[in-house]
């Protein structure tokens, strides 16, 4: 190296390092996790978490278990901080050739009362250090609570099953289809888990799979001209008597009963009611629960909507023709035991463009998961 | 370490980095010109590519290059949820250094999309890297996390399913996202110490994926222009306060150029401007419907304006009126702004075609090479290589 420019280097790592920022020494690393855990919204927390941060990034890999344990799961900003951390620590350890408390990390890993993210974070960094012990670890994911863990286990199983079904053995290949389904929480994983045991001459329902409601009653159209018709509340929204008539958009409206046989629970508004423009549409179930239990509604739907569950408003989104996709909402709620009224709005806009016509959704419900949740007044197959 | 020393010491990692670098979308004067940059006009798997890496997700965003770092940024998961952020060395491709974060926005997007559109931003010292989720994450050039932002989770409604693309930009001790959409649209000008939030300013609630640009303007205030179905809005860089607007449609995906204090704004084809400083509106020195680019950029080089269509026409025209000089018609359609070198447009195509255009008193096409790749991002140069990602891959190309 040329000696003006050794110079100039030097210069520049002594500059660097005259700026750096020197933590405090005596903060431990329980104080320094504790304070990036306290990072809140809007930035937060960030003139104490960006020293505390430095002090945790520090750490020698032994200490990889206990920062890890500082992702709580409770805080996405901060386990994210956190995770930044223990990235620099891990990679920066097996750079220098040094190894990993493996032993340790495994016995996080296999901790369940540990968050899912901070598991999963252990598991990445364990078989980037021995890869080996892929192979042993995924089978025990299966129903892992991490579904990025769990994800994992579901493709080998797929992958399994397809050897089984190309060496003929018919069935070990369903059982293994089969526990892959109930497993996957995944979409991908759920078709091809589907696709493979309808190839093998096995009935999947895929609605009651997901937990889509396919039964609705619904009434259209109400005003939405110039999307005016969002944050009005018509009749529906107060109360619902299917029997009753209403003054819609272009006259008398009712509410018609209506039933989708798409497998991922689509109810198309236009072929249900009619195309209509500047139009609101209101969905309704019933939903009877066997017992009171904490739920997510999760809505597919192109168009502005909201959710309503026993009359209190889970999500409104005023978004029109930006995408459609399962699970693309969530609202979360508390079912009551017995009866329960879930009530939908879907607003269609004024948009002349060919991508701009559709008007539909799908919903579920399901656990945190994606777990399925049946009404015990589910119509039967 | 004596004031002197310190001041010699950064003074020249400045002058090691000037010229060097590739700091943000389009370059770091976000211009797609690399003047000098001496790159091949073809190249083949074995020749002419220095290098070439797997990457482990996603990404219309583009290569950023940083004293020797590649820097590029990439999305992966079922539901494009892990954001990543990668550091190559610029001679080897070998990795120096990866980090993952969890998305705490909206992860959809189109298919054609990826998490991973918006290209990161550098101050030299730093990495702004910015998804369509509106995480924002700063590391040092040696991948040390600073601080994290997540600002739809911040502000849950803020988000379009079919995809975020504007990349963040930096002046003035401040990184400034454009976060445009239905729900929680705003632009914002965060502190890039500190990662908290200098100003918020709300924006029109419509899909918007153009990006922030930054000049000085004539009476020597920094300012940050935003252009929209509106119009185009000059704020200040620091303080977020509204200088002037000028009025015309200017929504859809290319975004705006500067040269000196003219602003060459993609409005009902391409708008050239004249800025004043402080509050004064800028005056209109031409329009021309017929330079109306498509997703790519235009660029301003030489006396003359480049810009590609959505049919894949390079039109190129004299700088002082917007008459047409020339067109050629290219092979595909393009998502990627093109980058300027040495007197050669660089134009890859989205099927990963690069068609080297001559810009002489007509445009040719003198050669193409093929990646073999869907790519939309538009490359970085540096140090006479040329840097080029798809969803899979990063090469380095360069006859050096």
């Amino acid at each position: 190296m040329p000696t003006l420019l050794r110079m100039v280097s030097m210069a520049i790592a002594v500059a660097l390092l005259c700026n750096t920022t020197v933590a405090e020494p005596s903060t431990s690393l329980e104080e320094a996790l504790q304070t990036v855990q306290q990072i809140g919204p809007k930035g937060q927390g960030h003139q104490a978490a960006i020293p505390a941060l430095q002090i945790v990034s520090q750490q020698k890999a032994e200490e990889l278990p206990n920062i890890l344990a500082g992702m709580k799961g409770d805080n996405v900003l901060a386990d994210n901080w956190i995770r930044g951390a223990v990235d620099a620590i891990a990679e920066k350890t097996l750079q220098s050739g040094a190894s990993l408390p493996l032993t340790e990390l495994e016995a996080f890993l296999n901790d369940t009362s540990k968050s899912p993210r901070s598991r999963r974070l252990a598991f990445e960094w364990i078989i980037q250090a021995d890869p080996e012990a892929r192979n042993r670890i995924v089978p025990g994911l299966i129903d892992d609570p991490s579904l990025e863990l769990r994800r994992e286990a579901v493709s080998d199983r797929l992958q399994q099953a397809e050897t089984a079904h190309a060496d003929d053995k018919k069935d070990a290949a369903v059982a293994m289809y089969r526990s892959s389904l109930d497993a996957a929480r995944d979409i991908d994983q759920i078709e091809t888990a589907t696709e493979k045991l309808r190839e093998l001459g096995e009935n999947v329902n895929l609605p009651e799979h997901f937990g889509f409601i396919t039964d609705w009653y619904l009434i259209a159209p109400f005003d939405n001209t110039d999307q005016s018709g969002f944050d009005k509340a018509y009749p529906p929204e107060s109360s619902i008597d299917l029997d009753e008539n209403y003054e819609g958009k272009e006259g008398t409206v009712s509410w018609q009963q209506h039933s989708t046989d798409d497998e991922y629970g689509l109810v198309n508004l236009n072929d249900a009611l009619g195309k209509h423009k500047g139009a609101v549409a209101y969905a309704v179930a019933f939903f009877e629960s066997e017992s009171a239990r904490p739920i997510e509604l999760r809505l597919g739907c192109i168009n502005a909507n909201k959710i309503w569950l026993n009359g209190q408003e889970l999500t409104a989104n005023h978004v029109y023709h930006a995408g459609r996709g399962i699970d693309q909402y969530v609202g979360t709620g508390q079912l009551k035991k017995g009866a329960n009224v879930i009530v939908l709005k879907i607003c269609q806009n004024e948009q002349t463009e060919s991508w701009a016509q559709d008007w539909e959704f799908q919903l579920r419900v399901c656990d945190a998961l994606g777990t399925a949740v049946l009404a015990t007044n589910r119509p039967s197959e | 370490m004596s004031g002197s020393l310190k001041s010699f010491a950064m003074a020249a990692l400045v002058i090691m980095s000037s010229g060097a670098d590739w700091k943000q979308f389009r370059g770091s004067a976000a211009n797609s010109v690399a003047e000098q940059a001496q790159l091949p006009l073809n190249w083949t798997d074995s020749e002419n590519v220095a290098w070439k890496v797997d990457l482990p997700g996603r990404g219309p965003s583009s290569p950023i290059v940083v004293d020797g770092n590649v820097i590029v940024t990439a999305s992966s998961g079922h539901n494009q949820e892990r954001l990543h952020v990668l550091c190559f060395d610029a001679a080897t491709g070998q990795k120096r250094w990866e980090r993952q974060f969890w998305a705490t926005g909206r992860t959809r997007t189109h298919p054609s999309s990826a998490n991973a559109a918006p290209t990161p931003a550098s101050d030299g010292k730093h990495i702004y890297a910015f998804f369509s989720s509106n995480d924002l994450i700063c590391l040092d050039v040696d991948g040390n996390l600073k601080w994290y932002r997540g600002l739809a989770h911040d502000f849950p409604k803020a988000g379009n399913d079919i995809g975020m693309s504007s990349s963040p930009t930096f002046a003035a001790d401040t990184v400034i996202v454009q976060v445009e959409n239905q729900g929680d649209s705003f632009v914002s000008g965060i502190n890039s110490e500190t990662g908290e939030t200098r100003w918020r300013i709300q924006r029109p609630k419509r899909a918007n994926w153009s990006s922030p640009v930054t000049m000085t303007d004539a009476a020597g205030t920094p300012i940050v222009l935003l252009k929209s179905d509106d119009g185009l809005d000059a704020h200040h860089v620091v303080t977020g306060e509204k200088l002037w607007t000028f009025e015309g449609a200017a929504g859809g995906i290319p975004s705006i150029v500067t040269a000196g204090d003219r602003i060459y704004l993609p409005s009902e084809g391409l708008t050239v401007l004249q800025a004043a400083g402080g509050k004064q509106e800028p005056e209109i020195l031409w329009s021309s419907p017929r330079l109306r680019p498509g997703p790519a950029s235009p660029i301003i080089h030489d006396n003359r304006v480049f810009a590609i269509n959505r049919s894949g026409v390079v039109t190129c025209a004299n700088l002082e009126d917007g008459e047409v000089e020339w067109q050629l018609r290219l092979k595909g359609t393009f998502w990627a702004t093109p980058i300027l070198a040495n007197g050669y447009l660089y134009c890859i195509n989205d099927a990963g075609s690069a068609q080297v255009v001559s810009l002489g008193d007509k445009g040719e096409l003198i050669g193409t090479s093929e990646f073999g790749e869907t790519i939309q991002s538009s490359p970085a140069v540096a140090d006479n290589a040329m840097f080029v990602r798809s969803d899979k891959s990063l090469w380095k190309v360069s006859s050096q």
